[in-house]
């Protein structure tokens, strides 16, 4: 009867995973990291207020805020990057999978959690030796130059590379170079892959082209971002945390906090009203 | 280079479409029970009518989302803003095929006025409009799309015919009044479903090539 480019359909609909109703939520996904009442300290300057959440497992987390508000702090926390900064202290707790993060080796632990700078920041090092530095400082007994395409690939790099890894990283462009620092934080295979403003230094086909790898990257790992850009935020990651002054203000699915924020700071920031 | 909004935009148009199936055969089985005088298939209608509803709200839950996370561009942009707008209609063409079915539950208690005859013709178009429309979206055909609009004319020279006719009846024997004015609102409510055939296929125009064709005596200099 019907001469429809369309299927007949039936009335009952199935939902798409995607759907409103199956939208995630943070209680039903288990949480690869926890950070339960985190104050930071640079000496005698608090920079983190009693923050408390959770980076889901295989997800992408986005850090938001202006400038100042703590957020690449607040980063730096889950790889142990302040220890490094004289009078720099951290009280409350970080877990990853259950296990405070102070207790562990930080050598060890930073292999479990990479990550990711702001400008690209390859090692003066051929391509291929830059993604095996890491395996071989770890003494990886895996094939190194399968473990290095495999990262490639992942880094959506190899295609543009595959015939040049003796060339030195310098000879590639921004964006590659930065996808190369983030295939070399893939080789050892993180759980946890942290990145700071990883686009900001980019054009923005390259910039598209690293949105797209991040999507792609969570069903390898966790990934949690830092971006002064909250368009980014919004297009790549599940969850997102608004920081301001160093407190967490609202941390909800991405979809929730870009169209219905909770609270009217988060409001007047993602609008351009704040301030 | 893929962006992965575009999963996000199959599967809102997917959805879309699920809605126009239903929209299409709600209209369809409406009009039947009028003409067959099928009390089963009214009710139909009105138990599917849930299922319109509920898609409208995942569709515009999803227009909002890409909105807010996405910033489209071009015919990205113009698709979700015609989605949202076909959104609309459909559920509009939902709620007139209830209409419909709720006429053929009280007109069925009566005697047939007369054998009907434009209804028919009527409802074919109308049926045919949506489905030309729905199909024009799938295949972004701006013809199929032009053929719509051409059609609604005929759709309301015979909602015109049929009340003049109907009109008739009621001024010769006022025992039909009733029926009859009942048969005139399923004549009106096919008309306005030809009106949401119309905007969608003007919406598919839109998508396809940027032009706003709605209302061409407006001078937007």
């Amino acid at each position: 009867m019907h001469a429809s480019v369309r299927p007949a359909l039936p009335v009952n609909i199935p939902p798409l995973a995607t759907s409103p109703a199956a939208r995630e939520t943070s209680a039903a996904l288990s949480m690869r990291m926890t950070i339960s009442k985190v104050n930071f300290f640079y000496g005698r300057k608090q920079t983190l207020f009693d923050v408390s959440m959770g980076i889901a497992t295989n997800k992408v987390t986005s850090l938001i805020g202006p400038s100042g508000c703590g957020k690449s702090t607040l980063l730096r926390t889950l790889n142990r990057m302040y220890e490094i900064v004289r009078g720099a202290r951290l009280e409350g707790e970080i877990l990853l999978d259950g296990q405070n993060i102070l207790t562990q080796d930080v050598t060890s632990y930073r292999r479990r959690v990479g990550m990711v700078f702001q400008r690209p920041n390859p090692f003066p090092k051929s391509i291929f030796d830059n993604v095996a530095y890491g395996l071989r400082i770890n003494g990886s007994k895996a094939p190194i130059s399968e473990a290095v395409e495999k990262s490639l690939r992942h880094a959506a790099l190899w295609d543009e590379v595959k015939d040049q890894l003796h060339k030195s990283a310098y000879e590639l462009s921004g964006g590659q170079q930065q996808r190369l620092c983030i295939a070399r934080a893939l080789a050892v295979e993180p759980e946890v892959l942290l990145l700071d403003e990883p686009c900001s230094a980019l054009d923005p086909i390259s910039t598209a082209r690293i949105e797209e790898l991040l999507v792609q990257l969570k069903d390898l790992c966790t990934i949690v971002t830092v971006t002064h850009n909250m368009q980014q935020a919004a297009r790549i990651s599940d969850f997102t945390a608004f920081l301001l002054t160093g407190q967490l203000i609202e941390f909800s699915p991405t979809p929730q906090l870009f169209t219905t924020p909770g609270d009217p700071r988060t409001e007047a920031y993602i609008t351009g009203r704040f301030g | 280079m893929e962006r992965h909004f575009e999963k996000d935009l199959n599967e809102m148009k997917e959805r879309l479409l699920w809605m126009g199936s239903l929209a299409e055969r709600a209209v369809h089985q409406s009009v039947h029970a009028v003409l067959e005088s099928d009390e089963q298939l009214a009710k139909r209608v009105l138990e599917e009518e849930d299922a319109i509803n509920e898609l409208q709200l995942e569709v515009d839950d999803r227009v909002v989302q890409l909105l807010a996370l996405h910033q489209l561009m071009a015919i990205d942009l113009r698709f979700v803003l015609a989605v949202s707008r076909i959104n609309n209609d459909l559920e509009r063409i939902g709620d007139q095929a209830v209409n419909i079915a709720e006429g053929a539950l009280r007109i069925l208690r009566h005697p047939r006025v007369k054998p009907y005859v434009d209804l028919p013709r009527m409802s074919e178009l109308t049926e045919e409009m949506v489905r030309n429309a729905l199909n024009a979206v799938v295949r972004r055909d701006v013809e199929l799309a032009q053929s719509v609009l051409a059609t609604d004319d005929q759709v309301d020279h015979y909602r015109d015919q049929i009340f003049r006719e109907l009109l008739t009846y009621m001024m010769g024997d006022s025992s039909v009044i009733f029926p009859a004015f009942e048969l005139i609102l399923v004549a009106k409510n096919l008309e306005r479903i030809g009106d949401h055939a119309t905007n969608i296929a003007e919406d598919v125009i839109y998508l396809v090539q940027g032009q706003d064709i709605r209302h061409p005596t407006v001078d937007r200099r």
